[in-house]
């Protein structure tokens, strides 16, 4: 039917197969799939931090079980534990729904110190009557998270600064107005020479499950939060388009999606919720606005981890809150029981960040077992795919 | 020999009887796909060899494993009789092979200069593009181009941003050159210019591969044609004597019929009126300007134009993702000039957007979502500030048996569907409705015939239900198929206003050069 | 005396900027290949406290700077190698490698805290500069040698970055990795380098902390310095001779912040140039740099070859 090529062709009559190992990109990879590496991630981590305690000189399998007794399987310890994934919970879910915009808060740190302060004004400071206080308390610590967050959220959508930076350099900013509250105007007049302030009344504290830390009323509503944003995620107009935004930019401008308001809702959602972390530490543990390393212990950037471990859906966060809230938790007993440094959960929380991502690509590729034909010319050549044989008759390539 | 060519050893002063390339049973597979399957191509010194084949034919992926992208599964390549095997495209390079891309391999902020010294093999380590004038000018010459070496990549045209990649080629001693789909950027003008690099490189014994689905360019180029269907050689002929029908059915594996525009209805009111529009980009450069014309209910006009001409603009500027400077845009009589993206589309402007699968869908969410994308904040999707996913559901089952969406299910993540199921379902969920205003960007870009048929389908279909629509494309066949009148486009401004019906391709590419 | 004050506003200006400077250089290049490191804080901290643990036990301050330099670009290695080579998300790969850093040298370097140094470095004095009347003596003759190395850094990496083929390989991987592939450069193999060598500068920025400036060690005692770093590199517009300026006005506004310490709140001063970076970026991008000022056009995209 055409002319033939002027050269002819190879010798096509049987043809030789070979099977090799290859890796493909998967198209998608289902919830389970990522529960799974997700749990395989977390459980590397843990054995890393065991070698680590072999390091340190302490038998890991000893530490573990040490610390499981004293932290799950005994009841004020598993308080800690629960009590410390609160704030984890409240930062964490609202990380979630900043995440799925991608809109990078960085700042749930800052954000939770101010919502301390907001907290502890309206504790300190205003003459509201006993049963107003914590609700009044409640709402001030929002509001002063969720402003806190919207000066790098007007930023972004107005200017299309880089919010990761702008997040961050607030957390320092609200470190250092609590550092100056404390040691200034604040500054408590009952005990001199402590930098905090003075004890809020007893109608400004949360109230605590029997002789334990836990302040539940914060823990229900951090439940609640969870399924709040569960909700708007998964069955609102507005939850819609945050996700929209969060996967193609470009699609969500198409569609319509009014960036500026989409934004500003829901960083005030995100950041008003590290707020209310702030509200149940100053309200709920310390009953004073007492220096931020005591007050916060990084639990607005492990809350990071727990969002993102927690692959940025809410209801998972409750679940990643609690592990890192016991990994927080196990950070005491290491101290007291095991005589290792705590700083080694600062480490552990690390190697889970890491290990989440190291474990990444097993959700975009996988591998497997693929029939090739050799066309009878090329099979002296060997491998055919991965490692092609020297190029041009051996010529330099360099 | 060029005078600047890397010095090479022994095998390209072999006989000369021997092809300059021969690739035999090549075979590259993907996932589910086999691009290439046992592929034979040979190209003499002197030869220009069109690759005739649709989108998706395995054209691109053959040149990649030729220029070393992609490791062929099997099959041998020999170049002037030897074996060769790229592991990447440096190696193709040494071995005197230049490709020059659809898209422009430039760093665009980058001056001509810095371009071509990355590329050449023996620029000094200090002062790349020090001594660079000299080695450019003579080849240039040769070519009959002329360079600006120090204007930045960004500010020349898309003619000008392919001679420096020819000239990249070239220098760095190709012998054997890959154009892939060359005249896709170029207004017709400047394709006979290219047409006639082509020939002062055959005169120098080089061989070239054109890369083509356009039937007249090869014919009137081209001394052998290879044409491919999915993956498969289906015949390898002489340019001389082939016909252009014959080369189309082999094409597309039957024979087509460039269908006459077959009895539109009368075109009723005026449905969009633009007037004297401006538009500006983001440091005030014009990108429109005075532009004005009308389209009719019951008619398709289509808008001709070199990408970059203004046409992304218009588009933009019509559906509300870009703002206009002046000028009136009126719709239905109502003045619809700035407003947004969500007003307009509730006012019956729709959108199918040019790059499909970064704006029209979202990848990673589910088809039934991404077939309510612009309609969710609409009955019965939603109910006030809720979304009802039953509704969404349904109207997916729907839309997915009426437009014979290939999909795994309603819940199958959107990214994994073909191009042309993608466009499906932005055209199910577009011209699902009684639009008053269609605005089609390069609609069938990339489909095959199947889907560009049914695109046009589509399109006709709002059109004899009275919608006006807008056909932005750089296809000119597909202009010519489907519009009433034809608005050609060059440097923001409307160069012409020309009916359909018995106009001059010759008259259009004027047009789009900005001459007449 | 209000020339002399500004003299000494100046030198420390010089001194405080010396660590930004070396640390934004770093970010500079690897984000002119494309990589963007969000984990300059990360490789400083642990370059402070490797420079300090090896300086200390060595005796040599210099042997110190060294190690800093190499453990900042050990760590970056990291970042390269999960957001350049595996491509996992690039500004979480960044993130986890500051928590990382941040939490790994609060547990290592629990020894050494309090700790003093033996042997701290030297300030030099230029000569001729330093003979010089008033600033001779309270700018010339007061700074670290690493003060004035890290100009000589700006000018050397601005030199090899615009000036050589290497860095014209490197800034086109940046801009459009396709070309420098076809090019046949190895993109990965320049991005996975420049990373590096971000963190190798950031290190030392990191090591000057610890063995000159303070010289200490303390936990988190970079303070979001490396932050600051990175927001550098943006308001110097990709440029490593910008940096020079930018840096030094950082440098400024904390010496400032030091001179005005009677006057007001020293927490409330601490927070300016927190505050200025945000400013810094909002100016930045209210001038919408653009063209031959703008990002590096393919900055945090990852590059697979032939892929989308």
């Amino acid at each position: 039917m055409s002319a033939p090529p002027v050269d002819a062709t190879p010798p096509q009559g049987d043809r030789v197969y070979r099977t090799a190992w290859r890796i493909e990109r998967r198209a998608h990879a289902g919830p389970l799939l990522a529960w799974g590496v997700s749990l395989g991630a977390v459980l590397v981590a843990m054995l890393l931090t065991g070698i680590l305690f072999a390091a340190f000189g302490v038998d890991p399998a000893e530490a573990l079980r040490r610390i499981v007794d004293r932290t799950l399987l005994d009841g004020r310890g598993f308080s800690e534990v629960v009590r410390r994934a609160i704030p984890l919970m409240l930062a964490g879910v609202g990380l979630t729904l900043a995440f799925r915009a991608r809109f990078w808060n960085i700042g749930a740190e800052g954000q939770l110190l101010v919502g301390a302060v907001a907290a502890s004004g309206v504790a300190l400071f205003s003459d509201l009557p006993g049963p107003l206080l914590l609700p009044a308390m409640f709402a001030a610590a929002f509001v002063a998270g969720a402003a806190w967050g919207l000066g790098p959220a007007l930023l972004k959508v107005r200017l299309g600064v880089n919010e990761i930076i702008t997040t961050l350099m607030l957390n320092y900013v609200a470190i250092y107005l609590v550092r100056w509250l404390i040691n200034g105007p604040w500054k408590g007049t009952s005990l001199s020479g402590f930098a905090y302030s003075d004890v809020f009344e007893q109608a400004a504290w949360i109230p605590t499950w029997g002789a334990t830390r836990l302040h539940w009323p914060t823990l229900a509503f951090a439940v609640l939060l969870a399924l709040l944003v569960a909700w708007l995620l998964g069955r609102t107009r507005f939850g819609f388009e945050v996700r929209m935004m969060g996967e193609s930019p470009e699609a969500a401008r198409y569609a319509g999606v009014d960036f500026f308001r989409t934004t500003v809702a829901l960083v005030a959602v995100s950041a008003g919720a590290a707020g209310l972390a702030g509200f149940g530490e100053a309200a709920g543990i310390h009953h004073r606005l007492v220096d931020p390393n005591s007050l916060s212990q990084g639990y607005g950037y492990t809350a990071i981890i727990v969002a993102l471990l927690a692959r940025r859906d809410p209801l998972a966060a409750l679940v990643t809150a609690l592990f890192l809230g016991w990994v927080q938790a196990s950070g005491d007993v290491m101290q007291v029981a095991l005589r290792l440094p705590s700083q080694i959960t600062g480490v552990t929380q690390g190697l889970v960040l890491l290990c989440i991502l190291a474990t990444e690509p097993l959700l975009r590729y996988r591998l497997t077992r693929v029939r090739i034909p050799v066309a009878a010319a090329s099979a002296q050549g060997g491998s055919a795919d991965g490692g092609p044989a020297s190029g041009a008759g051996g010529r330099e390539v360099g | 020999m060029l005078p600047y060519a890397r010095s090479v050893p022994d095998d390209r002063t072999t006989d000369p009887s021997l092809p300059l390339l021969q690739m035999t049973g090549v075979t590259k597979r993907y996932p589910g796909v086999v691009a290439n399957d046992a592929v034979d191509l040979a190209v003499a010194r002197g030869e220009v060899h069109a690759l005739l084949g649709e989108n998706g034919a395995g054209k691109s992926t053959l040149m990649h494993v030729l220029y070393g992208l992609q490791a062929p599964d099997a099959g041998t390549i020999r170049l002037r009789g030897h074996e060769i095997r790229f592991r990447s495209p440096r190696d193709a390079k040494a071995a005197g092979i230049g490709l020059v891309a659809q898209h422009f391999h430039l760093a665009r902020r980058h001056t001509v200069a810095e371009n071509l010294a990355l590329a050449l093999p023996d620029t000094p380590a200090l002062f790349p593009t020090r001594a660079l004038r000299g080695r450019v000018e003579a080849v240039a010459r040769r070519y009959g181009f002329e360079v600006r070496l120090e204007a930045r990549v960004a500010a020349l045209s898309p003619g000008e941003q392919q001679r420096v990649e020819i000239l990249k080629a070239l220098l760095q001693g190709a012998d054997l050159l890959i154009l892939d789909e060359p005249t896709s950027v170029l207004t017709p003008q400047e394709a006979e210019r290219l047409f006639e690099v082509l020939e002062v490189m055959k005169a120098e014994g080089k061989g070239v591969i054109l890369i083509s689905h356009k039937m007249d360019e090869v014919l009137r180029v081209a001394d052998r044609v290879t044409v491919l269907r999915a993956g498969r050689v289906v015949a390898t002929r002489d340019a001389a004597g082939a016909d252009a029908a014959d080369l189309a059915t082999l094409m597309v594996g039957r024979s087509v019929q460039r269908g006459r525009r077959e009895g539109a209805p009368v075109p009723g009111a005026v449905r969009l009126r633009i007037e004297e529009l401006r538009v500006e980009g983001e440091r005030g450069e014009v990108r429109l300007d005075e532009v004005g014309f009308e389209v009719r209910g019951g008619e398709i006009v289509g808008v001709a134009g070199v990408a970059g001409n203004g046409q992304a603009e218009l588009a933009q500027v019509l559906t509300g993702l870009r703002t206009p400077t002046a000028g009136r845009i009126r719709l239905d009589d109502r003045d619809v000039a700035g407003l947004n993206v969500r007003t307009l589309f509730d006012r019956g402007v729709v959108h199918i957007p040019e790059d499909r699968n970064a704006m029209g869908v979202v990848g990673s969410m589910q088809v039934a979502e991404n077939l309510v994308l612009r309609r969710h904040r609409q009955a019965p999707f939603a109910r006030g500030r809720l979304l009802d996913w039953r509704a969404v559901g349904q109207n997916a089952d729907d839309a997915i048996r009426e437009h014979r969406i290939a999909t795994p299910s309603r819940g199958a993540v959107t990214r994994t569907l073909s191009g042309g199921n993608v466009q499906k379902v932005i055209l199910a969920r577009e011209l699902g409705g009684r639009p008053g205003l269609v605005v089609a960007s390069h609609p069938s870009y990339g489909l095959d015939v199947a889907a560009t048929e049914d695109t046009h389908r589509l399109l006709r279909r709002q059109r004899d239900a009275g919608a006006a629509v807008l056909l932005v494309s750089e296809d000119l066949d597909e202009l010519l198929e489907l519009s009433d009148r034809i608005v050609v486009l060059f440097r923001g401004r409307v160069t012409g206003v020309l009916e359909a019906d018995g106009v001059d391709r010759g008259e259009i590419g004027l047009r789009m050069a900005g001459a007449a | 005396m209000e020339l002399e004050m500004a003299w000494v506003v100046l030198a420390r200006a010089l001194a405080f900027s010396t660590p930004l400077l070396w640390a934004a250089l770093g970010e500079i290049v690897a984000e002119r290949a494309g990589v963007v490191n969000l984990g300059v804080e990360g490789m400083m901290i642990l370059g402070a406290l490797a420079g300090f643990a090896v300086g200390q036990t060595v005796g040599d301050p210099w042997i110190g700077l060294m190690a800093a330099a190499f453990v900042g670009a050990a760590a970056a290695a990291l970042h390269a190698l999960f957001a350049v080579v595996l491509q996992a998300d690039m500004y979480v790969s960044g993130l986890a490698l500051t928590i990382f850093g941040l939490g790994l040298s609060g547990l290592i370097g629990r020894a050494w805290v309090g700790r003093p140094l033996s042997d701290s470095m030297s300030r030099v004095s230029l000569p001729l500069l330093g003979d010089l009347p008033g600033i001779g003596r309270i700018v010339f003759q007061s700074q670290y040698a690493l003060t004035w190395l890290g100009l000589l850094a700006a000018v050397a990496i601005w030199f090899v970055l615009f000036r050589t083929k290497l860095g014209l390989a490197l800034r086109t991987v940046g801009e459009n990795p396709a070309a420098a592939d076809a090019a046949g450069v190895r993109v990965l193999l320049v991005r996975t380098g420049a990373v590096v060598f971000g963190g190798a500068m950031a290190g030392v920025a990191g090591g000057f902390l610890s063995l000159a400036y303070r010289p200490s060690w303390g936990q988190g005692m970079t303070n979001g310095l490396g932050w600051i770093a990175v927001a550098l590199a943006i308001f110097a517009l990709w440029h490593p001779l910008r940096a020079v300026p930018a840096a030094l006005l950082f440098g400024a506004l904390f010496s400032l912040s030091f001179l005005l310490q009677d006057r007001f709140a020293p927490q409330l001063l601490t927070m300016l140039p927190y505050l200025f970076t945000i400013l810094a970026l909002a100016v930045t991008a209210l001038a919408k740099g653009r063209g031959a000022f703008g990002a590096p056009e393919a900055l945090g995209e990852p590059y697979t070859r032939g892929g989308r």
